[in-house]
């Protein structure tokens, strides 16, 4: 027996040690396959396939994306779509993967970026080009709002199609919430808000429900827009523009007012947790982007809620917010250097088409940056949210990219998250002022 | 000549990994540092220098205090905690109880959970949702009569990074149990018994007989854990997600870098946390080569 096993043993060993050298051999051939990639590549030109990266993975965004690559598919047979798609995160792990790969120089053909300031670290880095000529090509400038393409404008140049509009200013209610708290009506403006917040508070419910840090910063620019409206909120991006003004601190103090009217757990949940707790009835009021709304009305097979709009849910504009429209969009870029390039382009005029948009949106749950949808493929949500968007002024929302690029995001971030726990207002508006002195441009 | 042959093969059997080493790792740490010294602010790769610029920024940046409170508040209670019920366990088994095997394994599972994982499940346990909406740890608590420990969990202000180290310390705590129990076993029996023989009794022995012996395997268990914590990233996503209440240095180096595209700030961090790990590590292996040379 004893002999058996030193021989078993042995062989082991050798086999070990072969692993190591097959292991290390294998290593050194490493670098060569690494440059055998563009050789490779120019030979798949051949049977081009459109490369789209995005971070669609999973509800209304997957099922319309699907349907988009399809209908590309069947019109371009010969350049077919190849889907790269990295999910989790909400895109935080996507931008980590696009990061990578734009700086090794290995782009794919058109990539999602929120339209906006967002796009503006990858225009200043050279990754991504100026795509005024599709615009012309395809007739978008006719399309699409003055208001919106100015707002898209960088420099004079536009970089991104914007396949979708969202709406970050909305006031999310249950109606029978309110009816047993004895508000009669949906609050228009500030102190009609503080009145309905009160009774819902004197009834026992979550007056408004708040989820993560993220959902706090986009209370605070409804709040902002509400308090200063949209011109001078699209002011304060500006270089050299004034923080420290009276406006901002009436503001910011509105903002600490709305903050004792949440849950103690706001940390604690997601986006969809605070919906839910209007929907249970458990909070009167909510405020988040029109995303909400395909949560709530989206089949239960799908993860969502079920319910009837404006039966067990309804909603308005964020009070002191009517007539405008705090607005984001996901778009997709021509990268600089796309493998595709013809195809690329051809990719973006189709997703600004108004097949393409009335295609996608309705199942997102978005309305087109088009001007010319057909109302009747929306839902009852949707259909009010057209009406709006063809009347009210803009304004770029700040939580999804449209008007500070990631690192003053960032910074507006840290200084939000300090003042959650501090409440001190001057502070905040001293840190937003440095912020702006320090990445306006 | 001979002498090669002598050398010669064995170098060349450990030379793809003295190359793989240098490149990979030596290589790599010279090359973010030189990063966290550039002018690398923006998502365009610059090569300018910067000096320690970012260094200061980071000085100066309130965010930076709060990860490094965060990790110091996390760091302090998972070590402390792991490293006591890490021995509590490896006590209990010693003193021999039946089908210690079994024990042994069910204690050291909770390892083989990815910290994500973990940290899903623990954020359900540690819901700090009040009044009906409570769920987890809190009901639990409420049912079995002492309700007064219900708290805030992680969103407690100042101890909050406490809680969310109790994921790491329940994941951990078997590991270190099994160093303690092979520090344990490597207390020789007679000198236990010399010291009863003496009269010591049973806690004295292991007062001034068993716990000395075990000093080298608390070095070493400090080092694993230290590392561990400083790098902490994965279980603060899973629980806080990207938040500043829950932010650690890790996890300021991913924003900075990802959202923010600053890179020369990210490495100064990535530098830092370096430098933090060898604290710990370089007096360890000045310890472990001295007391080899000793032997």
């Amino acid at each position: 027996m004893p002999r058996i096993r030193i021989g078993r043993r042995r062989k082991l060993r050798v086999t070990a040690a072969r692993v190591a050298l097959f292991a290390s051999i294998a290593l050194l051939f490493v670098p060569a396959a690494g440059n055998a990639g563009p050789a490779s590549k120019s030979g798949a030109q051949a049977s081009c396939r459109l490369s789209v990266f995005s971070w669609w993975t999973g509800g209304g965004e997957a099922a319309g994306l699907a349907k988009l690559i399809k209908t590309w598919n069947r019109a371009n047979p010969n350049c077919r779509f190849k889907n790269e798609t990295v999910a989790g995160g909400a895109g935080s792990k996507a931008k980590a993967v696009l990061a990578q790969r734009l700086a090794a120089h290995k782009p794919p053909d058109s990539f999602q970026g929120h339209a906006g300031a967002e796009l503006r670290d990858y225009i200043q880095a050279k990754q991504i080009v100026p795509i005024d000529f599709v615009y012309q090509q395809y007739g978008f400038r006719k399309a699409m709002s003055k208001q919106l393409l100015t707002q898209l404008t960088y420099k004079g140049h536009i970089y991104s199609v914007p396949v979708n509009i969202h709406r970050a200013n909305v006031l999310w209610y249950n109606p029978s919430v309110l009816r047993k708290a004895g508000i009669t009506a949906a609050p228009k403006t500030w102190s009609e808000f503080i009145a309905a917040l009160d009774k819902a508070k004197a009834a026992g419910v979550i007056p408004l429900s708040l989820a993560e840090q993220w959902t706090a910063v986009h209370l605070l620019e409804t709040v902002m827009i509400a308090t200063i409206g949209p011109t001078r909120w699209a002011g304060l991006w500006k270089k050299g523009a004034d923080w420290s003004n009276p406006g901002v601190t009436l503001a910011l103090n509105r903002y600490k007012t709305l903050l004792t009217y949440t849950n103690s757990d706001a940390a604690s949940l997601t986006w969809q947790d605070a919906g839910k707790l209007v929907a249970d009835g458990k909070a009167a009021f909510n405020i988040m982007g029109d995303w909400q709304d395909g949560y709530f009305s989206g089949t239960k097979a799908g993860g969502n809620l079920g319910l009837k709009p404006k039966v067990d849910y309804n909603w308005v504009p964020v009070p002191g917010t009517v007539g405008t429209y705090d607005w984001l969009s996901d778009s997709f870029t021509l990268p600089k250097g796309a493998p595709h390039r013809s195809a690329a382009v051809k990719w973006l005029g189709f997703l600004g088409s108004r097949k393409a948009q009335d295609q996608f949106n309705p199942v997102k749950g978005s309305i087109p940056a088009r001007q010319d949808a057909n109302p009747k493929l929306y839902g009852p949500y949707l259909k009010w949210a057209l009406q709006q968007w063809k009347t009210n002024k803009l304004a770029g929302s700040l939580a999804h990219g449209v008007v500070a690029p990631g690192a003053w995001y960032k910074d507006i971030d840290t200084a939000l998250g300090l003042f959650l726990r501090n409440k001190n207002v001057g502070d905040f508006q001293d840190a937003l002022e440095s912020a702006a002195k320090k990445r306006a441009t | 000549m001979r002498s090669i042959r002598r050398w010669g093969p064995g170098l060349l059997l450990v030379s793809p990994s003295i190359v793989l080493i240098a490149v990979f790792v030596y290589g790599l740490i010279g090359w973010n540092v030189k990063v966290s010294l550039s002018d690398w602010r923006q998502a365009e790769q610059t090569t300018g220098w910067a000096g320690l610029a970012a260094y200061r920024d980071l000085n100066a940046d309130p965010a930076w205090d709060e990860s490094v409170h965060h990790l110091l508040v996390f760091t302090g209670t998972f070590i402390v905690g792991t490293l006591f019920f890490g021995l509590l366990l490896a006590f209990l088994l010693e003193k021999g109880v039946r089908g210690e095997g079994f024990f042994r394994s069910v204690y050291i599972f909770p390892l083989a959970v990815s910290f994500i994982a973990a940290g899903v499940v623990w954020r359900w346990l540690m819901n700090p949702a009040p009044g009906d909406r409570a769920s987890g740890l809190n009901v639990a608590f409420d049912k079995l009569g002492i309700g007064f420990l219900a708290n805030d969990w992680y969103l407690g202000e100042n101890w909050g990074m406490a809680a969310i180290a109790m994921p790491a310390i329940w994941a951990l705590s078997g590991y270190i149990m099994a160093l303690y129990l092979a520090g344990f076993r490597g207390v020789p029996e007679e000198l236990r018994e010399a010291a009863r023989m003496d009269g010591a009794r049973e806690w004295r022995v292991y007062r001034h007989v068993v716990f000395p012996y075990l000093r080298p395997v608390t070095l070493s268990a400090l080092i694993i854990l230290g590392h561990i914590s400083i790098k902490v990233f994965d279980l603060i996503v899973a629980i806080g997600g990207k938040q500043l209440i829950t932010q650690t240095p890790a996890v300021y180096m991913w924003i900075l870098i990802y959202d923010a595209f600053d890179y020369a700030e990210g490495a100064a961090i990535a530098t830092l946390l370096l430098i933090g790990i060898s604290i710990l590590v370089i007096p360890y292996l000045v310890y472990s080569v001295r007391s080899e040379q000793r032997a």
